[in-house]
């Protein structure tokens, strides 16, 4: 009996690593997972408690986008548990390495959470609902087909007997794992789809939320640093002399030959030291980049005849330009950005022996223990991961771990032991961030006799975040993120040619919310807009009439447009836009109402923004993702730009690097759809749609088509 | 110097000219109150002294002597605060590394106005949220007030 069930339980194991292995590279069978199903567990997900409590494990990060509560109600919903007995666990990130990987991604980008974790996670419910079925059928001597469990509570009708999850744990994890299991119909969900209330929340209400920066140890030390500001800068020598006399100053070390940090009995004394040390920097002939070079740079990518073709590219588009009624033709520009969260980069590293213990905000802690090993020489085995919250990522956590290595070269210099807590100025964070890439579009648009776009060019200039961050070689030519948004149009249109010109500077690139459905967008949708104008049709009908009837992206526009009452008039003096995406397997649409007067003041008066994510797990947090994704993308329409000048970032802080604040919220009204048929992400598909339509009704209320954004550069302001 | 906090008197051998933030989290290890601009721009480590709201990481620790400061941990000790209350059930927080001064504003604000106007609201409440979490914000200080769709068009008119 023993060895048969160790057998199952393998198999079952197997089977789980098979499924996550699709999202976790050169993964290996977790042969040794089984040793974490000890205990009260029932599966590497799902304990079970004596008090009937069941703890649900959660692999991933949160940072505030919900999914450390939405991904445990998928299992808890095929476990058929009560929400209400539910606890839910960070899964330790040492012990997911020791198991090989067991968890799959922990890794929280992409707006991937739900959608690549569900299948796992409904499996893993529904699997140890099984084994507890199983367990009270042998108990009660009764067929498992006779079992019903509701709400925590396994039950036989026709005897009568009833138990909680507590009493029959022990004897269920004894069970065989099953070799397969039935998911629920959507139909039958109570979990999923209900908007539960974040576990994450109380403690962000009452100071005991503890996020990276908050980790305080025994003999604690504390580090400020300065990092080249050239960007691919070093240091040549530094002058600590008399940065040393002042109070509590411990040591000043240079960190990887490209940054200096003083570390002191206290943070704040450190940051004052720092700027006493004197530097001297080696700009690596970086110098003199500036705005204008990178510019020029553009330019010329745009005019460049060796681009790379996009693999979408279909029939003949220049053919078409050629016999086309009207040719429309138009370059968009969208700036840098810095992701700027509210908490700034740092990282807390203490080396005992060959131990490593780090403690960081992050999106990735598969990035910090790479971090650790490739910083240290130290052994994967041996780095301690801590669980902290994110005081935001926005992907500036998931790329690089650049701060968690400095972090632990900074301790490498300590006496062993030493726990040093480095934290970053905001200053810093805003200069040596991993930008989201400046790009430039040249769009080509060709109408027939009927106003139906007939041909069309779209030229993409960006650098690419990839290749030069970890010199991933672009596929083809083309960087896939910098051109999403263009590789599968949703609209109709035979003849088309798309390609794409590598546009490399020395400004760090990274994964900034939303990536390239942040901007590509502010060109495709305004461009849709150009054309239709061009047709004398009104932009919703003008899309509509490129848009197959089942194209989902369809759909959620028709949503849109009719919350907004697009087909009615609006009131004198309001004017609309609207745009339609499909980011991250979602899709996203959004109406902007709004009035500009004579000094440029634009007044917004409401926004529709709406999603289909097919199947959604937690229709609250869906909507505070909108909510915030829309601020995400006004901040960055109406001021957000990250400037360079002698090789270094101008702004430096939110006096100059302006967010959106309460006074300037406009009102949102958000649609949700949930078509099923597929899970698409949440995070990050609610910016992509809100640029276009906000410019799109600028362009409607003035006039003006802004192809270049801020938009503070052409006399625009918010009310 | 001697330093009250949350009501407890707080002996501390920093210069005058440390910013009470970092009194306030490396000296007396409350982590609540956070660091993120240091220029008194986000508000993210507002805290009360003697009830008005203050961007601690501008406000030399010893201008704050002899005086009532009041962090994110004294305002309640079980998070029973209406205003902790309030956010809890809007679901405002997302990643929450700025609701502990969005908190303290909210509750100054309150204080003085228990029926503030949404004109009261976008005066008082200037801290930065990274994420987005103003229409909730907005929502729970309304809840709190008392205020509804319906007696705040009166309140306002």
């Amino acid at each position: 009996m023993n060895k048969q069930f160790n057998s199952s339980r393998r198999k079952f194991m197997l089977t789980s690593a098979a499924i996550s292995g699709g999202f976790a590279l050169g993964l290996q069978l977790p042969v040794k997972a089984q040793d974490a199903v000890t205990g009260n567990d029932i599966n590497i997900w799902v304990q079970i408690n004596p008090d009937d409590t069941v703890t649900i494990k959660y692999a991933r990060c949160e940072m505030g986008q919900g999914s450390m509560t939405s991904a445990p109600q998928i299992v808890a919903d095929e476990l058929d548990a009560s929400w209400d007995q539910v606890h839910i666990e960070y899964v330790d990130v040492n012990e997911h390495f020791r198991m090989d990987r067991a968890w799959g991604a922990m890794v929280t980008v992409g707006s991937q959470t739900i959608r690549n974790s569900q299948e796992y996670l409904r499996n893993a419910g529904a699997s140890a609902r099984a084994m507890l079925v199983a367990a009270a059928a042998s108990e009660w001597g009764v067929p498992a087909s006779e079992i019903n469990v509701s709400n925590g509570v396994i039950s036989h009708a026709i005897s009568g007997r009833e138990s909680g999850f507590g009493a029959l744990a022990a004897a269920a994890a004894e069970q065989a794992v099953p070799e397969t299991v039935t998911l629920k119909d959507p139909a039958d969900w109570h979990i999923i789809g209900q908007s539960k209330p974040r576990v994450d929340i109380p403690p962000s209400v009452d100071g005991s939320q503890v996020y990276g920066v908050d980790v305080e140890l025994p003999g604690m030390v504390y580090a400020s640093m300065a990092t080249s500001p050239v960007f691919g800068g070093s240091v040549i020598s530094f002058d600590a002399t008399k940065a040393l006399t002042r109070k509590g100053i411990i040591d000043v070390v240079a960190i990887d030959g490209i940054a200096v940090a003083v570390v002191a009995d206290n943070w704040w004394r450190a940051n004052k030291a720092l700027a006493e040390v004197e530097i001297q920097w080696d700009t690596k002939g970086n110098g003199e980049v500036s705005n204008e070079t990178i510019l020029a740079q553009f330019n010329d990518s745009l005019a460049a005849s060796d681009a790379a073709p996009m693999p979408n590219n279909t029939g003949d588009a220049d053919q078409a330009l050629a016999n086309a009624e009207q040719v429309l033709e138009a370059d968009y520009f969208t700036p840098f950005l810095s992701h700027s969260p509210m908490e700034p980069m740092g990282a807390t590293v203490r080396i005992t022996g060959e131990r490593v213990d780090i403690w960081a905000s992050t999106q990735s802690p598969e990035g910090l223990v790479g971090e650790m090993v490739n910083a240290l020489g130290v052994e994967e085995e041996n780095v301690y991961a801590h669980r902290v919250q994110a005081g935001g990522g926005f992907g500036r956590r998931g790329g690089s771990s650049d701060y968690a290595r400095a972090a632990a070269l900074i301790a490498a210099e300590l006496p062993d032991g030493t726990p040093v807590k480095m934290l970053w100025t905001r200053e810093e964070d805003t200069q040596h961030d991993f930008y989201r890439p400046l790009a430039m579009y040249r769009l080509k648009g060709g109408l027939d006799a009927n106003g139906m776009i007939s041909g069309w060019k779209a030229r993409i200039a960006s650098g690419s975040i990839l290749n030069q961050m970890r010199g991933v070689p672009l596929r083809g030519g083309v960087d896939f993120t910098a051109v999403e948004g263009f590789t599968e149009l949703p609209y109709n249109i035979p003849d088309q040619f798309q390609d794409f010109k590598l546009t490399p500077t020395h400004v760090p690139l990274g994964f900034w919310r939303t990536v390239g459905w942040s901007q590509t967008p502010f060109a495709r949708e305004q461009f849709i807009d150009e054309l239709a104008i061009a047709a004398g049709e009104d932009p919703y009908h003008f899309r509509l009439k490129h848009m197959a009837e089942d194209e989902l992206s369809r759909h959620i526009l028709v949503k849109v447009a009719e919350a907004i009452g697009w087909d009615e008039t609006p009131a004198a003096g309001i004017y609309r836009g609207i745009a339609t995406t499909e980011p991250y397997g979602s899709y996203t649409a959004a109406a902007v109402e709004l009035s500009v007067n004579d000094a440029g003041v634009i007044n917004i008066h409401r926004i529709i923004q709406g999603i289909n994510t097919g199947h959604m797990v937690n229709p609250d947090n869906v909507i505070a993702q909108l909510e915030g994704a829309t601020v995400w993308a006004i901040s960055a329409a109406m001021w957000g730009e990250i400037n360079i000048d002698q090789g270094k970032v101008q702004e430096s802080n939110f006096h100059d690097y302006r967010l959106l604040r309460m006074a300037q919220m406009p009102v949102i009204d958000t649609v949700l759809e949930a078509t099923g048929g597929f899970w698409g992400g949440v995070g990050e598909p609610g910016q992509a749609p809100i640029l276009p339509a906000f410019c799109n009704a600028i362009a409607a209320a003035t006039g003006t088509r802004v192809r270049s954004l801020p938009l503070k550069h052409h006399g625009f302001s918010l009310a | 110097m001697e330093l009250r906090v949350n009501n407890e008197i707080h002996e501390v051998d920093v210069e005058p000219e440390m910013p009470l933030l970092w009194v306030i989290r490396d000296i007396l290890n409350l982590k609540g109150t956070k660091f993120a601009c240091g220029i008194s721009q986000c508000g993210a480590c507002t805290v009360h002294i003697d009830g008005e709201p203050v961007r601690s990481c501008s406000y030399p620790a010893s201008a704050a002597q002899g005086k009532e400061i009041t962090t994110i941990e004294g305002i309640s000790l079980d998070a029973s605060h209406p205003v902790q209350q309030a956010w809890v059930k809007h679901q405002v927080p997302q990643c929450g590394y700025c609701q502990s001064g969005q908190i303290m504003a909210a509750v100054s604000l309150l204080e003085k106005k228990p029926r503030p106007t949404d004109a009261d609201i976008n005066a008082a409440m200037t801290n930065i949220c990274r994420c987005g979490t103003y229409k909730r914000i907005r929502d729970a200080i309304h809840d709190v007030a008392g205020n509804t769709a319906e007696n705040t068009l009166a309140y306002e008119a």
